[in-house]
């Protein structure tokens, strides 16, 4: 960039610098579309799982009675096995992703706006996961899943204000899921499975398709 | 019709002291290592660039510590702003003169 290059081309980079210097735009899409895919695959292995023990999910989480030992106990385990698997595999895929696109655009990925999304979507990831320790603590197995949706909600509209606008969006349609999956307590899975699988793998798309479909790669 | 160059402010006409500005203007209080990864300059090119704009009245640097290292922040001042959205206007101008 010159200023020499004359007043619009001056212009461009004043509008870019500010860009780069109030958002994070390096999130790619297809972070959001394989995290998505990752959350399906990890859905329907759930799924699974809950048949293999021959346990109900409706009732996993709907009775809190449940005398959690021998079985039961072995399936808690290998659904939180799974779980962290997810997790990392979804965020390993996100950042790799992430990280090619800003390869492509020149844009440093780590930088002021990354850090600041970062504490921001942290804070209430974290307090959520202590809140989910606990309720799992006692047994309330069914409040796990809006739980997750409602803090990832919270967690997305909050790092929303220093990234893509959209952001906000999918926060409103996680909580919304979270909220009503309060009052449909024993579908869990599903309503986890609709948020973390198919409204990424949507939110993906549009993105994809609004801001990196025609990106043209730094020389 | 008044001359459109002649709101150009002549301290823009650097692309890294405009970078500084540009990424001022939307932030309060960015520190040195995060202008440079953002403006992908040199520690001694920014440097320069920053002693004049700071010169000039049009950002303030505040001192502080993190710990024991030394935390430098910088922001616009009041002045460096109503300059900077001079100069756009001017661009703007000359754009619109094109046409």
């Amino acid at each position: 960039m010159d200023s020499q290059n004359g007043p619009k081309q001056a212009l461009e980079d004043i509008k870019q610098m500010m860009d780069r210097g109030s958002r994070f735009v390096s999130l790619s899409g297809w972070s959001a579309i394989v995290a998505g895919i990752c959350a399906l695959i990890a859905a329907s292995l759930a799924g699974k799982k809950f048949n293999e023990y021959g346990i109900s999910k409706n009732e996993y989480e709907t009775n809190s009675n449940f005398t959690r030992d021998g079985d039961l106990l072995q399936l808690d385990r290998e659904l939180l096995i799974l779980a962290l698997i997810t997790f990392l595999a979804a965020f390993f895929f996100a950042f790799l992703f992430t990280y090619l696109r800003s390869r492509k655009t020149g844009v440093p990925i780590w930088g002021f706006m990354a850090r600041k999304v970062m504490i921001n979507m942290a804070i209430p990831m974290i307090v959520g996961g202590l809140l989910i320790w606990r309720i799992t603590d006692f047994g309330l197995y069914g409040l796990v899943a809006p739980a997750c949706l409602i803090f990832y909600g919270l967690a997305l509209i909050n790092a929303s204000k220093f990234t893509f606008s959209e952001v906000r969006y999918l926060g409103y349609l996680q909580l919304l899921l979270g909220v009503i999956n309060l009052w449909s307590i024993g579908y869990g899975l599903y309503f986890w499975a609709a948020g973390f699988g198919i409204l990424h793998i949507l939110y993906g798309l549009v993105m994809w398709n609004k801001y990196e479909r025609n990106e043209k790669g730094v020389a | 019709m008044k001359n459109p160059i002649s709101g150009l402010n002549k301290i823009f006409d650097n692309r890294i002291r405009l970078g500084v500005m540009s990424v001022l203007i939307v932030n309060e209080g960015v520190s040195f290592n995060d202008l440079k990864g953002m403006l992908e300059v040199t520690d001694g090119n920014l440097a320069t660039h920053i002693v004049t704009l700071e010169e000039n009245g049009f950002i303030k640097v505040h001192k502080g510590f993190i710990g024991r290292k030394t935390n430098t922040t910088y922001s616009i001042t009041k002045l460096g702003e109503g300059a900077f959205k001079d100069h756009v206007k001017a661009l703007e101008g000359m754009i619109k003169g094109i046409k």
